[in-house]
């Protein structure tokens, strides 16, 4: 069995190709989101370093904020429940998750048996999510995947309003015409960026260890920030960046297995109906 | 005035229109022949006035009506040129700018453009104001500004919080006198004496339009129900704007028949793709109602129970000042978060609900910021999951249907799996 499950996001596009929804295949994320060339290009890639084509595949799933702008897939699963998924795949007994992608960021808890029981999202704020991390790299000069080491250099972490992006923008034009030191400016807008996702943790309820997924989670210093404002062990998903897009694959084959599953129980009992009497 | 109409051939749904009509007629007409028109604030005290012959007019159902028809942005942009505050409650925002215009039209005769432009009804400047705290207190300088910015007295009915229920003796009596002064005002006002016995036969009327109205709420218990819970948002129109006339209870009438009727043929609001049964908790978001609606309807998440049209549940003894009291002091909104919890899981036991809408709404910090508290309490009692959106009730600008779509599909997929979960053995 094949499954074939993308994540079209406001930043990026992920895909993942699943054999027997267990093993990955393929899998690909383009720094390019809905809109863009980002989902054609991962779709592109998952196909020709696999070899496999649409027709190949028992089962697909989109997911993210795209989810419904690609043709060839009908069925579209909630981000919300393929990042619990993926998550809970990834990482067995999980019980919080906090993802964090180019615009939301989210909470979510998961039950003993991985269904998800709350779940809370930012609303019309872009403080707290990836978007908010490019803006203050540009205006810091400096490449995003570089903030992360950076924030552990820091001695002294900057004070960064949480409440707006522009607001915080300016406060690092301010520090650093202070000449505060980068690292501390680095690190106070990862805490400023922790803020957000700790505030949704705790509505949802933390239970355990926090496990981190989204494209976020490969800023180490964000995940620092977050478990310290926590005081609470933080891991990241393996595959944090993909963990929607295995979700959706994940749900696609356990529909497949459905599907074969009411086959079976169908034809039992067509054949119980022509039993001998 | 125009002809008498036969609402005997009308459907409910007619009847609504017709006299949501005749209300704005009837204020219109008491404007033109001296006739005292007052504006309301929602729960209100509606008997004391009907007694007296005072035309109401609702700013908040006229707010709601602006923002259905797509006319709310004009009304917003006249009062935040003003200086008002976009943090400010829409329904008050869109008032004071409907006000506005109405005054300048007044006193210089013409009309302005974007009152020439409003899809609002036409409802007449008021000779009087009253509020009534239950359901918020921007309502206290809303309407006091009108009263300041209009020259006409204000009429405040001051309802405390009630921090424990049920409502303490106190508080009725205080309740009771401030209606007993209402009257006073408007005994001054009207140059009339206040008629005692039309006042008892004004609560009759008001406890029978009461009755169906709740008839109507109830109907969506049945399984599968008749009734869509997004109609009980435009009949409230009517438990607002006429509960104390028989308006109300000829439409709710009119409207139990005919659900009756459908629940009797197995002519379902959803038809068969009844798959989920909503709460939904707090004021629709009228400039988007439809696609709120069509975003649960496409998913076959019917709304069976709603907090909001049970404000109305005005019951109390007649002839009883303190009662009538009390009844206008518990409003669900007025009431402790307990009380609060109780009313919203006692709405999603009657309506047989799997899951829980709550609207953030940031017009509405009252409705809104005990939300998650109750949903917590809720889901504990009814073991049903819930969800959050942010909206407003008539600032579009506020709403994201992407958000939202978001949030009732993630709801959908968790009531599916709770679902899966109940009927697969416990591990």
């Amino acid at each position: 069995m094949l499954t074939l499950g993308i994540d079209i996001g406001s930043a990026s596009s992920k895909a993942v190709i699943l054999a027997d929804g267990q093993t990955i295949v393929s899998q690909r994320v383009i720094q390019a989101g809905t809109g863009s060339s980002g989902p054609q290009r991962v779709l592109d890639a998952v196909f020709k370093k696999s070899g496999f084509s649409w027709d190949d595949f028992d089962n697909s799933v989109v997911t993210g904020y795209g989810r419904f702008s690609i043709e060839e897939v009908k069925n579209q699963v909630s981000e919300i429940t393929c990042h619990a998924k993926g998550v809970a795949f990834l990482v067995p007994g999980v019980h919080t998750i906090i993802d964090i992608g180019g615009q939301d960021v989210k909470a979510i808890s998961l039950d003993d048996r991985g269904f998800i029981s709350k779940f809370f999202m930012n609303d019309k704020c872009a403080a707290g999510t990836g978007r908010f991390l490019e803006v203050m790299s540009r205006v810091l000069e400096l490449d995003l995947s570089a903030m992360g080491d950076l924030h552990f250099q820091s001695r002294h972490p900057a004070q960064v309003s949480s409440t707006c992006t522009v607001f915080a923008e300016s406060e690092i034009i301010s520090l650093l015409s202070k000449g505060t030191p980068k690292e501390d400016i680095v690190a106070g807008v990862h805490y400023s960026t922790a803020v957000k996702a700790v505030a949704l943790a705790n509505r949802v309820g933390l239970r355990d260890e926090v496990v981190m997924c989204g494209g976020v989670a490969s800023n180490r210093g964000v995940v620092d920030a977050i478990s310290k404002s926590l005081n609470r062990k933080v891991s990241i998903a393996p595959l944090a960046q993909l963990s929607g897009a295995l979700g959706a694959a994940l749900i696609a084959a356990e529909e497949v297995r459905r599907r074969k599953d009411a086959g079976r129980t169908s034809a039992a009992e067509t054949q119980g109906n022509h039993a001998p009497v | 005035m125009s002809e008498p109409v036969n609402i005997e051939n009308m459907s409910a749904k007619e009847m609504l229109g017709y006299f949501q009509n005749k209300l704005d007629e009837e204020a219109r007409e008491h404007k033109k022949n001296g006739k005292l028109v007052c504006w309301s604030s929602s729960v209100a005290p509606s008997e004391i006035f009907v007694t007296m012959d005072v035309a109401l007019c609702y700013p908040e159902t006229h707010a709601a009506g602006i923002g259905a028809r797509h006319g709310a942005l004009d009304m917003l942009e006249v009062t935040e040129q003003k200086g008002y505050s976009t943090d400010l409650c829409s329904y008050a925002r869109i008032n004071l700018a409907y006000m506005d215009l109405l005054k300048e039209k007044a006193l210089s005769g013409n009309t302005p453009e974007k009152l020439a432009k409003c899809p609002g009804a036409d409802i007449p400047l008021p000779d009087v104001v009253v509020a009534t705290n239950n359901i918020c207190n921007t309502l206290l300088k809303w309407y006091e500004n009108l009263s300041y910015e209009l020259n006409v007295p204000f009429i405040l009915i001051d309802a405390p919080y009630n921090h424990t229920m049920p409502v303490a003796p106190h508080n009725k009596k205080y309740m009771a006198e401030q209606i007993r002064h209402a009257i006073t005002v408007l005994e001054k006002l009207s140059g009339k004496s206040f008629d005692w016995d039309k006042f008892r036969e004004v609560q009759k009327q008001t406890q029978r339009s009461v009755k169906y109205w709740l008839k109507i709420a109830e109907m969506g218990s049945y399984k599968p129900s008749p009734l869509n819970g997004f109609d009980l948002l435009n009949f409230m129109a009517l438990i607002v704007c006429a509960r104390s006339r028989d308006y109300a209870e000829l439409t709710f009438k009119k409207f139990v028949e005919e659900l009756q009727q459908k629940e009797k043929e197995g002519k379902y609001a959803f038809g068969d793709n009844e798959q989920q049964r909503l709460v939904w908790e707090g004021i629709a978001v009228w400039p988007h109602v439809g696609h709120t609606f069509k975003s649960l309807k496409s998913r076959g998440m019917l709304m069976t129970g709603s907090t909001y049209p049970n404000v109305w549940q005005l019951a109390y003894e007649i002839d009883n000042l303190e009662s009538i009291g009390e009844s206008y002091s518990n409003v669900y909104t007025n009431t402790c978060v307990q009380n609060r919890a109780r009313v919203l899981g006692d709405v999603g036991e009657l309506g047989k609900c799997d899951a829980l809408i709550l609207h953030q709404n940031r017009s509405c910090k009252l409705m809104c910021f005990l939300n998650q508290s109750c949903a917590e309490i809720v889901h504990d009692r009814l073991d049903i999951p819930y969800v959050l959106f942010d909206g407003d009730q008539t600032d579009p600008r506020n709403f994201s249907p992407a958000q939202y779509d978001l949030r009732v599909q993630s709801l959908q997929e968790m009531v599916t799996d709770q679902k899966k979960q109940q009927r697969s053995p416990k591990s």
